[in-house]
């Protein structure tokens, strides 16, 4: 078998991807010259066209300014979320797998519990009894996803605690914390951003799921779930409206997928 | 084989109490009063009373949810606000429609998933792996709640071919779980390919070559037979991804199961019902991942004797 240990093409064009809806999402005011929230009745439903290249929704609205600004939220929602949620379960994870015995058979049943509970339905409950709001949606989002790094976390320490070095360490009287900060964190945290990357996809898709049920962000922020909500109901008058948020939710998607796809063939070639 | 079932029976009784306490504390998240809430402000303060009586949150902590318990065990969900009606009632009624759903996702899932992950391992190196590779990343990429309105746009109101929600016959099935399936689909193609890559480098793979093995039957018959164990974990695994799919694709369609009466009972702060449709569904996760552990312990001697 042919040794590789550099990145794919796959992982430069879903960086692309990825960039070009940050672009977009960091720029939204400078690109688009409409509000995204400013309406216009008369000219409602338009199809797309040169002044409005996504064309307008049932509001008269820009959806391009819309799709643009709801980049931005989506991202920022996305990048908290994963964030949080990893250094939960990084701290988490490592107090487990590290102290062990009771401390870790505790955990164990708690993220036991959790895994049994679909993600996506927890959130949804989250934010059904919380109300509508982003700090809802990011608060019930991390409540649910910090578990998958903090038992991905703990299984890493087990294996990695068992290495001579770290047992070398030990011996010589390394303080636990250093030992941990310094030898064994800079061991995980290749597989650790490998499974952020993937977050950030799954992040996304919840939060527009979220959003696309009316259970997200409130109506007046323009996110693509909302977008995609009003969307459905116009799909005859206005297809347009549907169509363009939802490639971009799949262009962010696929981005990370592919990032995450590469970064970890890359970290562990032998299993392509 | 007895004892790793009951033994696995076991483990899976303090998660369900571990899922039914969660979804038990939801009212409790509730910011402020949740009967104000579901009553909203023109309600008297005898029906506040009242209601704070049935849901029992006249009552300590601990009282209320060993109340929860028991009339969870006596399958007592409490009543729907709305009707009156008991809630185990109204998700019951809902039961059919859901699993028809997810029924006929799961069989398309696993018809387009498992043959394309094997072509793709067979034709290693090829466009057909490309082409299902493809699928596998755009399939795990395409949201549920964009793909349903576009399949609706296509297939119901452009080309006219099928009807756009509601239940009935066969072909109103068709569109929701198309737009259900392509997850699973796409993971399972994923899966497949890999578990297969895994398997034909085995020498039982090259000792029934040279014995004469044809292609169909080396490929069916003993790779992808050995390769089916993490084709099993991932199918569990999803099946909850599968049953909180529903909550959107159901709302999309209009189909009339759990995860409408989940969605609207959530609109209409219907709190015991919500209560009640998110422990269902938690339930039947619980469930399945429990008969494919067991069905994956009575197909491999190695999990059940470890």
């Amino acid at each position: 078998m042919k040794k590789r240990r550099r990145v794919s093409g796959k992982f430069y064009f879903g960086l692309t991807l990825i960039l070009s809806m940050a672009f977009l999402g960091i720029f939204a005011s400078a690109i688009s010259s409409y509000s995204p929230t400013a309406m216009d009745l008369a000219s409602r439903y338009e199809a797309p066209s040169m002044s409005h290249l996504f064309g307008l929704d049932q509001n008269g609205t820009d959806v391009f300014a819309q799709v643009a600004y709801g980049a931005r939220i989506s991202l920022r929602v996305a990048f908290t979320v994963v964030f949080i949620s990893a250094l939960i379960g990084l701290f988490v994870g490592s107090l487990a797998g590290y102290v062990g015995g009771w401390v870790d058979q505790i955990t164990m049943r708690f993220l036991d519990m959790f895994y049994a509970f679909p993600g996506f339905l927890l959130a949804l409950s989250l934010v059904a009894v919380l109300g509508p709001s982003i700090s809802n949606l990011i608060f019930a989002m991390c409540v649910t996803g910090w578990t998958g790094y903090a038992r991905l976390v703990r299984g890493e320490i087990l294996h990695l605690k068992q290495r001579e070095y770290v047992v070398g360490a030990q011996a010589l009287g390394a303080n636990p914390i250093r030992l941990i900060v310094r030898h064994i964190w800079p061991n995980l945290l290749g597989i650790l951003v490998v499974q952020m990357t993937f977050g950030m996809s799954g992040t996304i898709i919840t939060e527009s799921g979220l959003s696309f049920l009316g259970l997200g962000a409130p109506p007046t922020v323009p996110t693509w779930g909302s977008l995609l909500n009003s969307g459905r109901r116009i799909l005859t008058e206005a297809p347009h409206v549907s169509l363009f948020p939802g490639l971009a939710i799949l262009i962010l998607v696929l981005g990370f997928n592919l990032v995450g796809d590469s970064l970890r063939d890359w970290l562990n070639p032998r299993k392509t | 084989m007895l004892t790793y079932v009951l033994r696995r029976i076991l483990l899976a009784l303090p998660v369900l109490v571990g899922v039914s306490a969660l979804s038990f504390s939801l009212l409790h998240f509730v910011p402020g009063d949740p009967v104000d809430i579901m009553l909203g402000d023109q309600a008297s303060a005898a029906d506040k009373t009242l209601l704070r009586k049935e849901l029992g949150l006249d009552r300590p902590f601990t009282t209320q949810m060993a109340g929860f318990f028991t009339g969870l065990v006596q399958l007592d969900l409490g009543k729907s606000l709305g009707s009156r009606r008991p809630v185990a009632e109204e998700i019951a009624e809902r039961i059919p429609a859901t699993f028809e759903l997810t029924f006929v996702a799961m069989i398309i899932a696993l018809s387009v998933g498992i043959p394309l992950g094997v072509l793709a391992a067979v034709f290693r190196g090829t466009i057909v792996e490309r082409g299902a590779m493809l699928f596998g990343l755009i399939g795990m990429s395409t949201p549920g709640f964009w793909l349903g309105p576009m399949l609706i746009l296509f297939f119901a109101i452009k080309l006219d071919w099928l009807p756009v929600s509601e239940r009935g016959g066969f072909e109103h099935a068709i569109l929701p779980a198309l737009t259900l399936s392509l997850g699973l689909a796409a993971i399972l193609t994923q899966v497949t390919r890999a578990s297969m890559l895994e398997v034909v480098r085995e020498d039982f793979i090259n000792v029934a070559r040279a014995k004469g093995a044809g292609p169909t039957r080396l490929w069916f018959k003993h790779a992808l037979s050995n390769a089916m164990m993490p084709i099993i974990t991932i199918i569990g695994l999803q099946f909850g991804a599968l049953l909180t799919g529903t909550v959107i694709v159901e709302t999309i369609f209009d189909w009339p199961g759990v995860g409408t009466l989940l969605f609207q009972s959530i609109q209409q702060r219907n709190y015991p019902l919500v209560q009640g449709c998110v422990l269902f569904i938690a339930f039947t996760y619980v469930a399945v991942n429990l008969i494919t552990d067991l069905a994956y312990a009575a197909a491999n001697p190695k999990v059940r004797l470890s």
